[in-house]
C-alpha cells in the first residue's frame, strides 16, 4: 500500500487531501463529518475580527452546467464567515483536540494593518491550529473593503502581511494567491520574501456566471442585481495547474511548498497537481456538488495508481513533472506525429470530420458508406480530432520515426532535437553550434 | 368471469379497466428527462439518423434546439420537413429508422431516444395551439387531393404554404386516413390523430370534401378538369385473399376493417371480441389487431405466421411489445382451412420450410382453436377508381418526384410504387409531390 502520509511545512496529515476554507470548514459540525469521511485536513473557513462579517439572504452561488447538469463552474458571491469569532475558535480548537492527527489550517483575514494581526493571531495560537493561512483572494466583498484579492494584487502588502504573521506568531504561514492577477510569480515571490513557510493556489476566479435574460440580471440574482463572484471548479482547474507550474519553475521560488487548489475532482487532478509541485491539494467544489464521501475515490485511487506504478509515497511523485514543463521555444520541432484513426472503434459520428474539415486542415476522408480517414499529407497533427471524438482512443497520435519522410511537408523526419531557437525563420536564433 | 365468456362477446373486461386499456404507449418524457435524454446527442456530421428519417428531419439540429431550452424552435425544425412529425413520433418504428442508425446504438446499443425528443419537442409547440406557418400570398392556382391520410394532407399542407387552393377529397367520413382509422389506438391516445389534422389545416387554404369517392362521385378526369393539378393519396383499399377454405365463416374478419372499428368505437366494452383469436400474418396489424384483442380480454391470441421471425414485416421491438402483452406467435406456418359449421371453430395450419422456390409444405398440421380469425395478409392498391394509371408492382407508378403516368396528376403515400408503408414514407411523398407541383405550376 502507498504511503499517503503527508508533512506539509511540518503540518502532518494521513493524506494529502484537505477541504479547502469555504462552507465545508465553516463549522465543527461539518469538520468532523468530513474527518469521519476521511479527509486528512481543513482549512478552517475564514476568519475575521468582530463584529462578524454577514451574507447576502438571497442566492450566493451561480453555476456552468456540462452534459446531463454536471457542475463544470461554480462561482459564488459569499464572504468570510458570519459568525462570531469566539465561537469560531472554540470549535476549532475542540475539534483539533478530538483529532490529532489530521490537520488544522486556519484561514485569516483581517484588515491590512499590523494591529489587526497582532490581534488575532494568539487567539488562533491559542487554539493548537497546525497553521494559519492567509486569505489574500477572495475577489468578491472583501476586496471593496481593502482585503482579500485587493492585498493579493499588490505584492508589497503580501510581504508586509506575511512577515507581520511571521513575526508576531509561531506558526507556519501559508499564503493564499488569488488568480486574479497577470503573473503569479510576483505575488508568490513577494510571499517568499515576507517569510512565508508556503503558498496555496488558487483562489477563485473574478467571474459573472450567467445573465437571466427574463430579468437582465446577473446570475445569482439579488432582488434584480448580481455582482461578480469568484469562480471555481473542473473549470478552473487548467489555471490553477499552471500557476502551480510557474511557481514550481521559477527559479526564485523553486522549492517552496505549494498546496495546490482549483478543480479537484478526482484522484488524478489530485496525482497531476502533486506531479506539477504541490504537497497537499485542497478541495472545495468536488465537496460542494458531491459531499465529503468523494474523498474516499480519491485516496483509494491515489493509492492504487501509485501501487501500480511502484510510487513507495508522495515524494516519489511530486515534481515530477516541472522538468518537463518548459516554454513554447524549447519544444522539438522534429517530434512529426500524425492522427490514427482505430476503425474498429469508430461509431461513425463524423466530428473528426466536421472538426478538421471545418476548421482545421481537411486532412481527414470521409468515404460514401462513412469510413473516416487521415490524410497524412494534410495532417499538421493538431490534436483537436483527438479532443473532439466521443470515444477514448479511437483517434491517437502516432509519431513517425526518424528516417520518414512526412508527406505533408515531404521532409525526412530527424531524430535530433531542433527548436525555435535555431530555426532558420526566428529572426533572433541562436546560431548552432 | 367475463373473460371466459365463450364465443365472440362484448364487455370482456370490467367497466372500470376500459379506460386505462389503451392508455400511452410511450408516455411523454418530462422536461428533465428530455434534457437528459438530450445530452446524450453527438451532433455527429452528416447524420446517419437524418438519412435514415424517410423526411429527413435535422435530428441533429432539433435534439440540439431542446439542449439549448427551445423545445418549440426544435418542433419548428421537424415540421419544416415533416408537418406530421407529431404523428411520426408516436408511430415510427424508430428503432429500424433513425434509432436503428444513431451512433450510440452502435458505441452502447442504446440510441439517444429521438422518438419521445420529437415527441417532446412537436407537443410542446402544438400545445400552444397555434399554427406555426403562414401562407404565401395566393398564386390562384388549385390542386385536388384525393385521400385525406398522411400523404394528402402533407401534400395540401405544403401546397397550401406555398399560395394554392387546395381541395382535400375522401371517401370517409373523418380525415385523417389509416391515422384516424388505422393506427392502434394506444399510440395515438386522447384523440391525437383528429387533433393534429385540425392543427394541420390551421394553415389555410386547405378545404376538406368528406364522403366523396374517387371512381364513385367523381372521376378523375372531373377532377384534372376542374383543377390545375391533382395528387392522389388514396392508400391500399383492397385486401388479400387468404385462399383457404371456410375464409367466409362468420367469425373470420379482415383486420383492417376491425381496428377502423375498434378506431371509431366511442364505448370499447360494446365492441365484440372473441375468446380465442388467431390472427394470420406477420405485419404490423397483425401485431395490432393481435395486441389490441388481447388488451380488450381476449383469453388467448396467437400470430400465426408463415415464414419465420426474421422475415416478419414487424420489427423485433414491435413483436417484442405484443409478446410483453401476453400474445403467442407460431411461426413457418400456413392456413390450410378454417373449421366451423356456421362460423369459425378454429383453424388449420400446415407447417412450411422456406425454399429457394418458395413455400413448401410439410405435411404436417395442427389445429388452432379461434372463435376469431383476423386476417392481417396486407392490402393491395385497388386500381378501379382511376382506371388508366400505368401501374408498377400493383401500385401507381411514379417518378423521383411523384409524377404519375397521367400529366398534372401526382400520387404519393402507400398507392405509389417505391418506399415502405409507413406514415412517414406517405408525409415524405407527399411533400416532395406537393414541391413537384408546386414548381410545374409556377413555370406554366
Ligand atoms: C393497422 C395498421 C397499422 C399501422 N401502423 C403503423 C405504424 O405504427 N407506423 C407506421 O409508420 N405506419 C403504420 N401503418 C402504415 C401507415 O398507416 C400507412 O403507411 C399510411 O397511413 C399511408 O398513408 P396514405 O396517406 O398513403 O394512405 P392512408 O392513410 O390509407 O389514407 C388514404 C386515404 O384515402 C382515402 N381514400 C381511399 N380511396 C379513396 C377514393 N377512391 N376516393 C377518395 N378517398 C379515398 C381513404 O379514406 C383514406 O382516408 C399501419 C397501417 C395499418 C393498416
Ligand atoms: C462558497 C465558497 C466560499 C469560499 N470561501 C472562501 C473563504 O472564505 N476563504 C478562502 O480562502 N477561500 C474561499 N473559497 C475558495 C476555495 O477555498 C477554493 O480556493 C476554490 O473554491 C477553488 O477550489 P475548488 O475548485 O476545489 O472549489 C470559497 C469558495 C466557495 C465556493
Ligand atoms: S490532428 Fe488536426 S490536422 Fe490532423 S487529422 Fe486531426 S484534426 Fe486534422
Amino acid at each position: 500500500m502507498a504511503d499517503l502520509r503527508t508533512d506539509f511545512v511540518g503540518i502532518t496529515s494521513p493524506n494529502p487531501f484537505w477541504l479547502a476554507s469555504a462552507p465545508p470548514t465553516d463549522k465543527a459540525y461539518n469538520v468532523v463529518r468530513a474527518f469521519k469521511a476521511g479527509w486528512g485536513g481543513v482549512v478552517w473557513k475564514t476568519l475575521g475580527l468582530d463584529p462578524h462579517c454577514v451574507n447576502v439572504n438571497g442566492p450566493r452561488y451561480g453555476v456552468v452546467y456540462g452534459a446531463d447538469r454536471r457542475v463544470l463552474g461554480l462561482n459564488n458571491i459569499e464572504l468570510i464567515t458570519d459568525r462570531p469569532l469566539d465561537v469560531n475558535l472554540r470549535e476549532i480548537k475542540q475539534v483539533k483536540r478530538d483529532w490529532p492527527d489530521r490537520a488544522m489550517v486556519v484561514s485569516l483575514m483581517v484588515p491590512c494593518d499590523e494591529e489587526s494581526w497582532r490581534t488575532i493571531l494568539p487567539l488562533v495560537e491559542e487554539t493548537g491550529a497546525d497553521g494559519i493561512e492567509l486569505n489574500f483572494g477572495c475577489p468578491h466583498g472583501m476586496s471593496e473593503r481593502g482585503m482579500g484579492s485587493a492585498v493579493g494584487q499588490v505584492p508589497e502588502y503580501i510581504e508586509m502581511v506575511t512577515r507581520w504573521c511571521k513575526q508576531h506568531s509561531r506558526m507556519p504561514v501559508i499564503v493564499k494567491l488569488t488568480p486574479n492577477i497577470t503573473d503569479i510569480r510576483y505575488p508568490a515571490r513577494a510571499a517568499k520574501a515576507g517569510g512565508a513557510d508556503a503558498v496555496s493556489l488558487i483562489n477563485t476566479v473574478t467571474s459573472i456566471t450567467s445573465v437571466n435574460l427574463d430579468t437582465f440580471s446577473p446570475e445569482p440574482s439579488i432582488d434584480g442585481k448580481g455582482t461578480h463572484g469568484g469562480y471555481c471548479g473542473p473549470a478552473v482547474k487548467p489555471i490553477a495547474l499552471n500557476m502551480v507550474a510557474q511557481i514550481a519553475r521559477d527559479p526564485e521560488t523553486a522549492g517552496l511548498p505549494i498546496s495546490g487548489i482549483g478543480g479537484v475532482t478526482t484522484w488524478r487532478d489530485a496525482a497531476e497537481f502533486i506531479a506539477l509541485g504541490a504537497g497537499t491539494v485542497q478541495v472545495c467544489t468536488a465537496a460542494m456538488t458531491y459531499g465529503f464521501r468523494v474523498v474516499q475515490e480519491m485516496t483509494a485511487g491515489l493509492s492504487l495508481w501509485m501501487d501500480e506504478q511502484g510510487h513507495p509515497d508522495l515524494a516519489a511523485i511530486r515534481g515530477r513533472a516541472v522538468p518537463n514543463v518548459t516554454d513554447w521555444q524549447r519544444l522539438n520541432l522534429n517530434y512529426v506525429t500524425k492522427a490514427r484513426i482505430d476503425q474498429d472503434l469508430c461509431i461513425k459520428c463524423g466530428r473528426c470530420y466536421a472538426a478538421c474539415e471545418d476548421t482545421s486542415h481537411q486532412a481527414i476522408n470521409m468515404s460514401p458508406d462513412r469510413v473516416f480517414e487521415v490524410i497524412d499529407a494534410e495532417c499538421v497533427a493538431c490534436n483537436l480530432c483527438v479532443d473532439v471524438c466521443p470515444v477514448e482512443n479511437c483517434i491517437t497520435m502516432e509519431r513517425l520515426p526518424a528516417g520518414a519522410v512526412d508527406p505533408r511537408t515531404g521532409l525526412t523526419v530527424s531524430d535530433e532535437h531542433a527548436d525555435w531557437t535555431t530555426h532558420p525563420n526566428n529572426p533572433s536564433r541562436c546560431a548552432a553550434e | 368471469m367475463r373473460a371466459l365468456t365463450p364465443g365472440i362477446a362484448p364487455s370482456r373486461l370490467e367497466e372500470s379497466a376500459y379506460r386505462a386499456v389503451f392508455a400511452d404507449a410511450h408516455p411523454p418524457m418530462s422536461p428533465h428527462e428530455a434534457l437528459v435524454a438530450a445530452d446524450r446527442c453527438y451532433f455527429c456530421h452528416d447524420a446517419p439518423c437524418v438519412a435514415a428519417c424517410p423526411t429527413a428531419i435535422d435530428i441533429p439540429l432539433f435534439i440540439r434546439q431542446i439542449q439549448a431550452g427551445l423545445p418549440e424552435a426544435a418542433a419548428k425544425t421537424i415540421f419544416d420537413q415533416n408537418i406530421f412529425g407529431g404523428m411520426c413520433a408516436r408511430v415510427c418504428p424508430t428503432e429500424t429508422l433513425c434509432e436503428g442508425a444513431c451512433v450510440r446504438e452502435a458505441a452502447e446499443g442504446a440510441p439517444v431516444q429521438i422518438g419521445l425528443l420529437q415527441r417532446y419537442a412537436t407537443d410542446a409547440l402544438m400545445d400552444r395551439g397555434t399554427h406555426p406557418y403562414r401562407r404565401a400570398p395566393d398564386t390562384g392556382k388549385r390542386v385536388a387531393v384525393v385521400g385525406a391520410g398522411p400523404a394528402g394532407l402533407a401534400c395540401a399542407h405544403r401546397l397550401a404554404v406555398k399560395g394554392h387552393a387546395v381541395t382535400v377529397y375522401d371517401a370517409r367520413p373523418k380525415p385523417g386516413g389509416l391515422n384516424e382509422y388505422g393506427i392502434a389506438a394506444y399510440k395515438t391516445p386522447e384523440d391525437f390523430a383528429a387533433r393534429e389534422v385540425a392543427w394541420i389545416l390551421g394553415v389555410g387554404g386547405v378545404e376538406i370534401v368528406a364522403e366523396r369517392r374517387l371512381g364513385r362521385d367523381m372521376t378523375l378526369d372531373e377532377l384534372r378538369q376542374d383543377h390545375d393539378a391533382v395528387f392522389l393519396g388514396v392508400g391500399l383499399q383492397g385486401v388479400n385473399a387468404l385462399g383457404a377454405k371456410g375464409e367466409v365463416l362468420p367469425g373470420v374478419r379482415d383486420a383492417v376493417d376491425f381496428i377502423a372499428e375498434l378506431r371509431q368505437a366511442d364505448d370499447l366494452a360494446g365492441l365484440p371480441i372473441g375468446r380465442r383469436i388467431v390472427v394470420i400474418g406477420g405485419g404490423m396489424t397483425a401485431i395490432d389487431v393481435a395486441t389490441q384483442t388481447r388488451l380488450l380480454g381476449a383469453e388467448d391470441v396467437t400470430i400465426v405466421y408463415r415464414r419465420g421471425r426474421e422475415r416478419m414485416g414487424a420489427s423485433r421491438h414491435e413483436q417484442e411489445q405484443a409478446a410483453a402483452k401476453g400474445v403467442r406467435f407460431k411461426h413457418n406456418a400456413r392456413p390450410i382451412r378454417v373449421v366451423g359449421d356456421g362460423a369459425a371453430h378454429g383453424v388449420e395450419f400446415e407447417y412450411v420450410e422456406e425454399t429457394a422456390d418458395g413455400l413448401k409444405g410439410l405435411g404436417e398440421t395442427f389445429l388452432l382453436e379461434a372463435d376469431q380469425v383476423f386476417k392481417a395478409i396486407g392490402q393491395c392498391f385497388e386500381p378501379g377508381p382511376a382506371p388508366s394509371l400505368r401501374l408498377n408492382l400493383g401500385k401507381i407508378a411514379v417518378d423521383a418526384e411523384g409524377r404519375t403516368s397521367i400529366p398534372g396528376v401526382w400520387a404519393g403515400g402507400d398507392c405509389a410504387a417505391g418506399g415502405e408503408d409507413l406514415t412517414v414514407t406517405a408525409v415524405a411523398q407527399g411533400r416532395d409531390a406537393a414541391e413537384s407541383i408546386h414548381k410545374t405550376l409556377m413555370e406554366a
